[in-house]
């Protein structure tokens, strides 16, 4: 069970690296590597490797529009909060969907190509689903971090490059 | 009249790193493992507790032996971590640095002509204190067979028993070594024997990572005659904030803090606001660092192992000390520089012991210390 701990823990800090690093940093050996690698895959607990993107470092016209979307809801016997979600997370416009608490019920990231795709999507894909009581569309302007990884250059090593 | 050094500065050969720091520093975009402090930032809450400090005004002098509330944290720390147990009132002083506690305590309880045993490969700074301190070193040179552990049969051979006084460092700096325990009782018997103040430089402590961290002053009949260094830089990445602490029974820590009180009268205030949150709420950071440190130091244990680079299984700080397959590590480590433009340090710099040896500090990016580990490869195979 460690094992697997400290395999996710290296693919959480960086998933891009070979087995056989993985394998040095955990002191496991390759072929245990690629079993666990599997397993998490397999298992449904690692369900993806993807890219954290400063957009702002992207050339113009790369970036795409990015909004978090509230939504609030109506629950009745036959519809409960994972019927609604399963219906929403299928558009793939939304990045991520999230059951939270507070004065909300969702918590929905959209991403697509231009301001009026992502409200025409809200408008005419999310609205209209009959246990959607309202949606509050914020643009995202900047993005200072994200997945725990903090943008701008303020990480430069000014360290002694040597010292005792 | 002219500037002359007194003598016993003179004594004193200028830093071994030195020449070595300045051929780095003419170099662009090498990757230094040569580094000696944490490649991390200061746990931001502890940060930001300095900042607010100093947005409060809370500008002035603590009492001598530091911020009372800071002295308490130190405390109850030490006791959960390590079983160590000293009043904060007369028995923990803190210091800026644990290098200026080792200092303090050569100054404060030697006598000129006192021999001081200092285990090495070790931290630069313990020769030349003992030196200033009008006293004088009897080297002790740990073997790698021992994996540079300190053993009775070292103690004696180089002649400890004469000594007054014990230094050394575990988890060590240069070496990476770690004492356990079961392996510090001979030299805890061997400290009580020949009658030794031993100063224990513990500010590695929180980086062991094959076993728990023992101070010496938890055995038996060693409390009364040990001086305990620790402190935030390694720990808390806290390296430029200066911040140490000592402890000992009150007579030792009423002299230190005698020099103390007139040479530094207290440790900077800011960093000592650092210094309680850090204590107070920094635990998972902590934690996390040493989490990533141990996977580097798995990895580049890995990468010279695969590369027929002998080294042996350093289990401490951050820190590898892997043998060098040329016999001037100097020469090694100047083409190695300037061949692939990654700088280490030779062995020799931390005296004796450990000479034909190269430090190779973990305390970088895991990237930049694969593009390194590639580029040591690469040299290996062209000699």
């Amino acid at each position: 069970m460690s094992n697997r701990k400290d395999v996710l823990a290296v693919l959480r800090e960086n998933a891009r690296q070979s087995n056989a690093d993985i394998a040095r940093q955990t002191g496991l050996t390759e072929p245990e590597v690629e079993r666990i690698v599997d397993e998490l895959e397999s298992e449904g607990v690692v369900k993806g490797y993807t890219a954290i993107v400063d957009w702002e470092a992207v050339e113009e016209g790369d970036e795409p529009v990015r909004a978090t979307v509230e939504l609030n809801v109506t629950l009745d016997r036959e519809t409960n909060y994972i019927d609604i979600a399963e219906r929403i997370a299928k558009f793939p416009q939304v990045k991520s969907l999230r059951l939270i608490s507070g004065d909300y019920d969702f918590d929905m990231e959209v991403e697509g190509d231009s301001m009026s795709e992502v409200s025409h999507f809200v408008s005419d894909k999310i609205a209209p689903i009959p246990e959607i009581t309202q949606t509050v569309t914020h643009y995202i302007m900047e993005s200072y971090k994200e997945q725990g990884v903090e943008f701008g250059d303020s990480n430069d090593d000014d360290r002694l490059s040597i010292s005792p | 009249m002219t500037f002359e050094p007194a003598d016993r500065v003179d004594q004193v050969p200028p830093s071994g790193i030195r020449r070595f720091f300045e051929l780095a520093e003419e170099m662009d975009d090498i990757i230094s493992l040569g580094v000696g402090e944490p490649d991390f930032s200061t746990p931001w809450s502890a940060r930001e507790a300095a900042i607010a400090s100093l947005e409060q005004g809370k500008t002035s002098y603590t009492a001598n032996r530091g911020k009372r509330e800071l002295r308490e944290r130190i405390a109850d720390d030490v006791a959960e971590r390590y079983d160590l147990d000293y009043d904060p009132d007369e028995e923990i002083l803190v210091t800026t640095g644990a290098s200026e506690g080792v200092d303090l305590a050569f100054r404060a309880l030697l006598n000129p002509g006192d021999q001081v045993a200092v285990a090495q490969p070790c931290y630069v700074s313990y020769k030349p204190g003992v030196t200033f301190a009008g006293a004088d070193v009897i080297d002790v040179p740990t073997r790698v067979e021992d994996e540079f552990k300190l053993t009775r049969e070292v103690l004696e051979d180089s002649g400890a028993a004469e000594a007054d006084a014990l230094i050394f460092c575990y988890p060590n700096n240069p070496t990476g070594a770690t004492m356990t325990g079961a392996e510090l009782r001979p030299v805890a018997e061997f400290a009580r024997e020949h009658d030794l103040l031993v100063f224990a430089d513990e500010i590695y402590s929180e980086l062991s990572y094959e076993h728990d961290h023992t101070s010496i002053a938890t055995l038996p009949g060693m409390r009364e005659r040990t001086v305990v260094f620790n402190g935030f830089s390694k720990a808390y990445a806290m390296t430029g904030l200066r911040l140490g602490y000592a402890l000992a029974p009150p007579e030792a820590i009423t002299a230190m803090n005698r020099v103390h009180q007139y040479t530094m009268l207290s440790a900077p205030t800011t960093p000592q606001y650092a210094a309680i949150e850090a204590l107070d709420n920094c635990e998972n950071e902590l934690r996390e660092m040493r989490e990533q440190y141990d996977r580097r130091r798995q990895f580049v244990l890995s990468r010279f192992d695969e590369m027929g680079l002998d080294c042996f299984t350093a289990k401490g700080a951050f820190y590898a000390f892997p043998e060098c397959p040329w016999d001037d590590a100097d020469a090694f480590a100047e083409a190695l520089l300037e061949a692939e433009q990654v700088a280490v340090v030779p062995g020799s710099a931390f005296g004796v012991g450990g000479d034909g040896h190269l430090r190779v500090s973990y305390a970088t990016g895991m990237s930049d210390l694969k593009t390194a580990m590639d580029r040591i490869e690469s040299f290996l195979a062209d000699q």
